[in-house]
């Protein structure tokens, strides 16, 4: 029984600390129209970063800053805001799928600097000696994780009431008609470049401290964790939930995970021992063909953008006549 | 005489080989409502986002109440008072009609990150002033009982009314309004010309491009024709009437099915 509740809070750590990260591309794309295809470069800045600013030195790599950890979260956030604001100065031009190839891009080639770059954090053997915060008090067992969950879940709660009160002003207003049509707000005194980048930048802070979380939770991160998986799995969670609308964000997160682990465990243990091999491609093509699913038959997500009329956030009464 | 309240000098710009918009000079006389007439293609369009800022020229200059404003953004502009609205209706489709409306007032407190939690009184009383000139203007413009409708889901006219309304909820002293008869059944243009001569009347001016030579003899004067990116006539409308190059080029087919 207690396994089960362990690995039931072991689960929820992890899809929260996932749900910050799809909150944080929800104000990119749902908001704002911003097709960032490389959620997990910001991620992953955000977990190097608080990992060699919050841990032990370590021989060979950058890191040993030992900051206290609210410190080293907040520098792995502002690292990833850092990041967001190059990348969103020098993309500034892209729209749409241009946008999305070059950060598709960026998150590459961030991989590939981790993976290669040893003197900087660890290359392929990651970063590690980091500890935990609070450890010495809690130490490593289940209270710990409990406690850490809490944590996440608060983390959580605050991102998604910053974002609705963020969205339901009139930034939120602004956000929305730059993603409707860009050029129509300028012609009505909106500076589309600034609001983007603010967005931008924003989201990827979200994003990153996300990733702070989640390194923060394993002790440790490696290129392994910044795959371009990732980037897909947020995504599948973002318009499985319904992009627009941050509670759709936050189940798509639960869903996609709970569905991603079950077919993990369901495979290894069903799949027989020749297919064995194959079953982490079995998972890509399920999570491919779940995004393809929703975007076929039901786009606007189980949770669907609901329309603001005006900031007194009235929803409309239902389709009275015209 | 007074102050043109925009003008134009040497304005070109060219596409490739294609010269759109050739060494046009014009003045608008400030309290008209001017009409710009000419073929397809004849560069109308363009020379608007010229005025507008959406185009930089490649010469020439503008002049907005006798500020050089060459090269500025069409955010900038309208904040100086020049609105504009498109031949194709751009609405903010997934938001409200209100919601499209509320946007446009410049200098909103609200429209930063930090601004809803630091300044949140100033918000709210902004908003709720914000929202009352909102649904006035829609009022005006008669899309009162629309605001809270999706603004995409709304008729062609109608959207053509709610970016007259979206415009004027910047106060712009002229508005350039491109073809907003077309597609538009007779009665909201008949709603939309007296719109636009109650707002005439307390001084804002206007340019409107049109091809309804019906719709331009009536409400425009003075009229300025451009073909093939020149202008090749400007004057009265009585004076376009006579005009027999007018006439031949463009009018006379126009007159007859009109």
């Amino acid at each position: 029984m207690i396994g089960v509740i362990s690995y039931l809070v072991f689960f929820a750590t992890t899809a929260s600390i996932l749900a910050i990260a799809v909150l944080g591309l929800n104000l990119q794309w749902g908001n704002t129209g911003l097709f960032n295809g490389g959620v997990v470069a910001f991620f992953g800045a955000g977990a190097y970063g608080t990992l060699i600013l919050g841990g032990t030195p370590q021989a060979g790599h950058l890191g040993g800053f030992e900051l206290i950890y609210p410190l080293a979260l907040l520098g792995g956030m502002v690292l990833a805001g850092a990041m967001a604001w190059i990348v969103g100065l020098l993309t500034l031009r892209l729209r749409h799928d241009y946008l999305a190839i070059a950060t598709f891009g960026v998150a590459v080639a961030f991989e590939n600097l981790m993976r290669n770059a040893e003197w900087l954090a660890g290359g392929a053997k990651g970063v590690r000696g980091f500890e935990r915060p609070l450890r010495d008090a809690l130490g490593d067992g289940f209270t710990y994780n409990l406690v850490f969950f809490a944590g996440v879940l608060c983390v959580l709660i605050c991102v998604y009431f910053f974002l609705e009160r963020l969205v339901a002003s009139p930034f939120g207003r602004l956000l929305r008609a730059i993603r409707e049509d860009e050029e129509a707000a300028q012609s009505l005194g909106k500076s589309p470049a600034r609001v983007r980048l603010t967005a931008f930048v924003t989201g990827s802070v979200i994003l990153g401290l996300a990733g702070g979380l989640y390194g923060t939770f394993y002790a440790f991160v490696s290129p392994q964790d910044v795959l371009p998986t990732l980037t897909f799995q947020i995504w599948a969670m973002l318009i499985v939930g319904g992009a627009g609308n941050n509670r759709g964000a936050i189940l798509g997160a639960f869903l996609i995970w709970g569905a991603w682990t079950a077919s993990g465990w369901a495979l290894s243990r069903f799949a027989p021992v020749e297919a064995q091999l194959y079953t982490g491609s079995v998972q890509f093509v399920l999570i491919g063909a779940v995004i393809v699913g929703m975007l076929l038959w039901r786009p606007q997500g189980l949770f669907p953008e609901r329309l603001v009329v005006s900031q007194t956030g009235i929803t409309p009464q239902k389709e009275q006549g015209a | 005489m007074t102050e043109p309240i925009l003008s134009t000098n040497g304005l070109c710009k060219s596409f490739g080989q294609l010269s759109a918009v050739d060494d046009v000079s014009v003045d608008i006389r400030a309290g008209s409502i001017t009409g710009l007439i000419g073929p397809n293609g004849a560069g109308k369009s363009t020379f608007f986002n010229l005025l507008t800022g959406a185009l930089p020229p490649d010469a020439g200059s503008v002049r907005l109440e006798g500020r050089d404003v060459t090269g500025l953004s069409p955010d900038r502009l309208f904040a100086l008072g020049l609105g504009r609205t498109f031949q194709i209706p751009r609405p903010f489709a997934r938001m409200s009609v209100l919601e499209n409306v509320m946007l446009a007032p410049t200098g909103q407190a609200g429209e930063t990150v930090t601004g809803p939690f630091l300044r949140r009184a100033r918000i709210a009383a902004q908003e709720r002033e914000i929202r009352q000139k909102a649904l006035d203007v829609l009022d005006f413009v008669t899309l009162g009982a629309l605001a809270d409708h999706p603004a995409g889901k709304i008729s062609g006219g109608q959207m053509k009314l709610l970016e007259l309304a979206r415009v004027l909820m910047g106060e712009p002293r002229l508005i350039l309004l491109d073809e907003p008869a077309a597609g538009v059944n007779p009665v909201l243009t008949e709603t939309l010309i007296e719109k636009i001569e109650a707002l005439n009347r307390q001084g804002t001016s206007f340019v409107i491009i049109e091809h309804d030579m019906d719709f331009v003899m009536r409400h425009c004067d003075p009229v300025i024709a451009l073909a093939q990116g020149r202008v090749v006539f400007e004057g009265t409308s009585d004076e376009a009437l006579m005009n027999p190059v007018l006439l031949d080029a463009y009018l006379g087919a126009k007159a007859e099915d009109a």
